[in-house]
């Protein structure tokens, strides 16, 4: 069960390399901020996996901070860039 | 091969194969919207089915529910995110891709 987990750790890690092609590429800022959200839920998904593979339960906590910090970085970017007259 | 340890590892690949689908779809498809089609329905589902995998391993109580919260706020967030940066793309005046010839 501990090699499936890291294997699957692993697989997420190679396509999250392939979002960074996105994120490199562009062409747009809002092509670049998908790539980049895309990477943070993998990476969510890797911590989880190797707390599960390792037996750290104290990384979820770490996952989960992550997984919030993730979706404000998106939300932050998308509203922050366009003048529509306030916050939201 | 026990029934847990088959769950788990019928979960991870499902979970590894919808995230290869969203990165050949974020890097394939043409325009933003597109992309953020692939990156909000097959990652969403990847994210969610590995998640499950790792809520399964657990056999302490409170763990459980962590991965379970994990789970939901991924399931919340991902296709909110992705809906914000679809809807700020529109605002900064990018058109939708079409074929040549076809406006």
């Amino acid at each position: 069960m501990t090699q499936v987990l890291l294997g699957a750790a692993a697989a997420f890690v190679a396509v999250s390399l392939v979002a960074l092609y996105r994120a490199v590429r562009g062409p747009t800022m809002p092509d670049r901020v998908v790539a980049v959200n895309v990477v943070g839920s993998n990476t969510v998904v890797v911590i989880a996996l190797l707390a599960a593979a390792l037996g750290e339960a104290v990384a979820l906590d770490i996952a989960l901070v992550y997984a919030l910090l993730n979706f404000l970085l998106s939300v932050a970017i998308s509203k922050f860039t366009v003048e529509r007259g306030g916050v939201l | 091969m026990t029934p847990l340890e088959l769950a788990v590892l019928v979960l991870a690949v499902g979970g590894v194969f919808f995230a290869v689908v969203a990165a050949v779809g974020l890097v394939r498809l043409p325009d933003i919207y597109t992309r953020t089609h692939a990156a909000s329905k097959s990652e969403t589902l990847g994210t969610v089915l590995a998640l499950a995998a790792v809520t399964l391993v657990f056999d302490s109580w409170l763990t459980t529910v962590k991965a379970a919260l994990l789970v939901a706020f991924m399931f919340l967030t991902n296709p909110t995110a992705a809906h914000a940066i679809a809807r700020a793309a529109d605002d900064q005046g990018i058109r939708p891709w079409t074929k040549e010839g076809d406006e």
